[in-house]
């Protein structure tokens, strides 16, 4: 039984596409698998999860919630069209930097909601990354250094150069590390507060 | 050190096994029992269904035995007969489409007489519930040091508690995936997994071929936290069973609901302590039994229960200890590996029953670990005396100092005291996890790894060691790289692929870094001496080194090799269970600070400390990334993660029902190392993977006891859980 087919007008990281496509199609699948744009991923279908997170004339959408004849005449983005020419953007680099893309199954949508919230809010605080992110599910990193590196990036759009966070900074306060631990001077048992 | 997959990672480039181009590629899709236990009478295939080219497989259609096995020869691969769990694979279906595949299974039945099914570990089965050996016990364990009766019954206190843990769903964010086809006579399966040796024994036995005609290659895997050990054998034998019978490459992806509904989870476990103790609080004494439902089939039970019950009395010295321990088998699926292994089970009763225990004898709680916590020279349950030169007191005093344990308890007292709804408390758990293999795991599994010396003075590590999102790639470039004294661009990490990569284990038991850490140390070793350069060689010499070698021997493989040596003074008992079970432990102390909300009845973490001492850490980036990951799944099972049984089943298989932590939900978490090299893992360093998984849970507990004045045992802890309490 052959599903109907419709043909569609898209624009897809400032690139015109006519595709055809089956006609209940979402727009995760007509990217996945009528473009072959697999930087969006899948992991629910449900709208769940955010890992089809894509940018649809600027704002977050969930892509397997939108059939793809709904965005047509719209400007879509996935990960394949945040580069700026050869160089990453930002929020590539300071990912890159900060170990913030573990498995990396999340990471596309992560980046692309994050490039929406920077665009709209140049300045966000932590509490609104957490918000702006908390549709984006991530198992692997504990969203820490997730969010430090949208921060960071943040700060690298203003034009701020010198803002890659110490590293102390990244996880709230100072980190001892003592070695051996026999070099410790103050007696463990005593305990201070 | 950054990571060094990372930017393929980054623009999209990286490929699941999804995302893999297959020409000319059928999808599958899998018909599964609707009921958790019965005997199979008919699977009705619609008749539209029936010559529309559609492919049909089922268990007649498995050239060898119907059975993957990882301890036990009982985990069938497609139900024949009878079924012993909901969502047990029957049929195999390949279409066109991947919708077309996922209709026709939804339209083909399976109709199965019910039998009695066993829901509840917890309860003695009835006799018709019975299905294995006379009891359903799908395996027992004891261990057992000194006089326990004799020193309970002198022991002047006996505290008694009982505790008890959820099951937990991998959530890996990349569902099961593989993709399966033909290369000639050789069977080719691609995908999403942990251990490729793992998923090539079961390939070969089930399809009744040699090795040489069976290949597994590893895909970029999106997460695996255990759930890619186990379950990834049973996906690839049903790709490659669908592609051999069409003569068509198949791509078989699990959709999260079926993901989260089929396929193995963390093991629920009921724990129950007495323990024997003097005035002031030293313990004399462990009597302890564990019990694990083991769901369907073995898997891993037997494992997990002992890595289990080997935590199960904490980091603390007693002379006289009793650990029994059995897994029953129930009518769900299959309980199998999770990050911790059963550890973190056993760590929270052990470390609330301390809490219970402080309370009770008003000494306290930070007073009784500092006054039962081991010290070098004293012994473990199995009887392992540790001597690693680690101060335990240390590490829980770090922990103490960064979250101001002291000053926030006053602070707290003060703060609930005022506030009309709001109660803060803090609570700590002191703990520790065995690196590797238990017992004589490694020694059994004797790794092979090489490191191979290529003509343009290149250096590739070849190891069955897998990426999943831990870091392996960049810890295995820089052990190469500093050990060969090269840069990392000049280290090439081989895709784990059994036709090119020898068996060094499965990544697995925190073990990469340690143990397989420390054969690439050795093999890049013998690299040098196999071009006939010593220790001092520098990088360019031994570039210029391996450049010579291939132009004197054309077409020849350079490999320098290593193979396990167990550390010395290591002595283990399998009979007994005595002895040295773990060659290394990490060792940590977590204090969380929660707010409970008496209106809404939720608990909310709103400070994290973590404290361990791992041996050397490697890198900093990967190292917190692992603790503050582990830390957050950790604060998840704790108090937000429920799967909710129906029939055998999981009801809340969506992510919309099943809760995980979400960026919202996280504290502030302070990670800290200590550092004590370990002589025998790869560049000092101690496995650290599963640890972090073991303390937030009890400390969290510990914390809401102290914030509200209620005594929470069962995990985990969502509000209605916390309502009965709080109302009670
Ligand atoms: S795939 Fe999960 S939200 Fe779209
Ligand atoms: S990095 Fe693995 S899910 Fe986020």
């Amino acid at each position: 039984m052959a599903d109907p087919m419709t043909a569609l007008n898209l624009r897809i990281n400032g690139e015109e596409r006519r595709v055809l496509s089956p006609t209940h199609h979402t727009l995760l699948e007509v990217l996945r698998e009528e473009c072959s744009l697999t930087g969006t991923k899948h992991g629910c279908e449900l709208g769940e999860c955010g890992v089809c997170t894509v940018l649809v004339d600027g704002q977050p959408v969930l892509s397997c919630l939108v059939l793809a004849a709904e965005v047509e005449e719209c400007a879509i983005e996935t990960v394949e069209g945040m580069q700026r020419g050869n160089e990453l953007h930002p929020l590539q680099s300071t990912f890159a930097d900060l170990g913030a893309a573990q498995c990396g199954y999340c990471t596309p949508g992560i980046l692309l909601t994050a490039q929406a919230l920077i665009a709209d809010n140049p300045q966000p605080s932590d509490g609104e990354i957490r918000e702006a992110l908390s549709g984006n599910l991530c198992r692997c990193t504990g969203y820490h250094k997730i969010i430090e590196a949208v921060r960071w990036a943040a700060a690298l759009e203003r034009g701020e150069a010198d803002a890659k966070p110490p590293s102390e900074a990244l996880y709230g306060s100072p980190l001892p590390r003592i070695s051996p631990p026999s070099a410790q001077e103050e007696d463990p048992r005593q305990e201070k507060g | 050190m950054k990571r060094f997959e990372g930017l393929e990672k980054l623009t999209g480039r990286t490929l699941f096994i999804d995302d893999l181009p297959l020409e000319n590629c059928l999808w599958g899709a899998t018909v599964r029992s609707p009921a958790a236990r019965g005997t199979i009478r008919q699977v009705r295939v619609p008749n539209h269904l029936e010559g529309s080219g559609l492919v049909l497989v089922d268990h007649r259609d498995l050239p060898g035995p119907n059975v993957v096995s990882l301890i036990t020869d009982d985990w069938p691969i497609l139900a024949a007969e009878t079924v012993r769990h909901r969502y047990e694979p029957v049929m195999l279906v390949a279409a066109e489409s991947r919708a077309a595949a996922r209709r026709a299974a939804a339209q083909i039945e399976v109709v199965v007489d019910p039998l009695p099914a066993a829901l509840d570990f917890r309860q003695t089965p009835t006799a018709e519930q019975i299905q294995v050996g006379d009891d359903n016990v799908l395996k027992q364990l004891k261990i057992e040091r000194g006089e326990v009766d004799e020193a309970l019954a002198a022991a002047p206190i006996v505290v008694e508690g009982e505790y008890e843990t959820g099951a937990q769903e991998h959530v890996y964010l990349e569902p099961q995936g593989m993709a399966a086809w033909l290369d000639g006579e050789v069977v080719v399966v691609h995908g999403s997994l942990q251990c490729p040796y793992y998923v090539e024994s079961a390939l070969t036995r089930a399809l009744d071929l040699p090795a040489e005609r069976v290949r597994v290659i590893q895909a970029a895997t999106g997460g695996g936290f255990g759930g890619k050990e186990d379950f990834p054998s049973i996906v690839a034998i049903h790709a490659a069973l669908l592609a051999i019978k069409a003569q068509r490459p198949i791509k078989l992806i699990y959709d999260r609901g079926e993901d989260m509904a089929a396929t193995t989870k963390r093991h629920p476990a009921w724990i129950r302590h007495r323990t024997g103790l003097s005035e002031e609080g030293q313990i004399l004494a462990h009597d302890i039994e564990v019990v694990l439902d083991g769901g369907a089939y073995v898997t891993l039970s037997p494992v997990v229960l002992s890595r289990g019950m080997i935590h199960a009395a904490g980091p603390y010295a007693c002379d006289h200890v009793r650990i029994r321990g059995r897994a029953m088998m129930t009518n769900s699926v299959p309980f199998g590996a999770f990050r911790g292994f059963g550890a973190p089970q056993t760590l929270f009763a052990i470390e609330r029953h301390m809490d219970v225990i402080a309370k009770q004898i008003g000494v306290d709680p930070v007073k009784l670990r500092r006054l039962n916590l081991l010290t070098d020279g004293q012994a473990t349950a199995t009887g392992q005396v540790i001597d690693d030169g680690t101060d335990r007191q240390q590490v829980l005093s770090r922990a103490l100092d960064l979250s101001r344990f002291t000053y926030k308890r006053s602070q707290h007292t003060a703060f609930n005291a005022e506030h009309a709804y709001l109660r803060r408390g803090i609570g700590l758990a002191c703990f520790f996890h065995g690196a590797g293999f238990t017992g004589s795991g490694e020694r059994a599994m004797k790794s092979l790894l090489h490191v191979a010396g290529l003509a343009d003075g290149r250096v590739e590590v070849l190891s069955a060691s897998t990426e999943i999102g831990q870091g392996t790639t960049t810890i295995f470039t820089q052990i190469a790289a500093d050990q060969l004294r090269l840069d990392p661009e000049q280290i090439l990490i081989a895709q784990p692929d059994t036709w090119r990569v020898p068996d060094n284990g499965p990544t697995v038991a925190s073990r990469t870094t340690m143990v397989v850490g420390r054969l690439i140390e050795r093999a890049c070793d013998n690299l040098r001496e196999r071009v006939g350069l010593d220790a001092a060689a520098t990088g360019t010499e031994l570039q210029a080194a391996l450049v010579a070698w291939h132009e004197e021997h054309p077409d020849e493989e350079l490999l320098g090799s290593a193979r396990y040596q167990q550390p010395p003074g290591i002595e283990w008992d399998d009979e007994t269970y005595r002895g040295d079970a773990y060659s290394a432990y990490g060792w940590a102390t977590y204090v969380a600070e929660v707010e409970v909300d008496l209106r809404t009845y939720t608990a909310r973490v709103i400070d994290f400390v973590a404290v361990q001492e791992i041996g050397k850490v490697l890198n900093e980036t990967l190292a917190r990334g692992q603790i503050q990951g582990g830390v957050v799944q950790g604060i998840g099972w704790a108090l937000l993660e429920e799967c909710r049984w129906q029939e055998g089943g999981m009801a809340n298989h969506q992510l919309t029902n099943y809760i995980i932590p979400t960026s919202d939900d996280v504290p502030s978490i302070r990670v800290a190392f200590l550092e004590n090299p370990y002589p025998h893992g790869g560049q000092g360093a101690k496995g650290i993977g599963e640890l972090p998984l073991d303390g937030p849970a009890p400390a969290i507990f510990n914390a809401v006891a102290a914030a509200t004045g209620v005594d929470p045992r069962v995990l985990p802890l969502v509000p209605e859980r916390l309502m009965e309490l709080i109302e009670q």
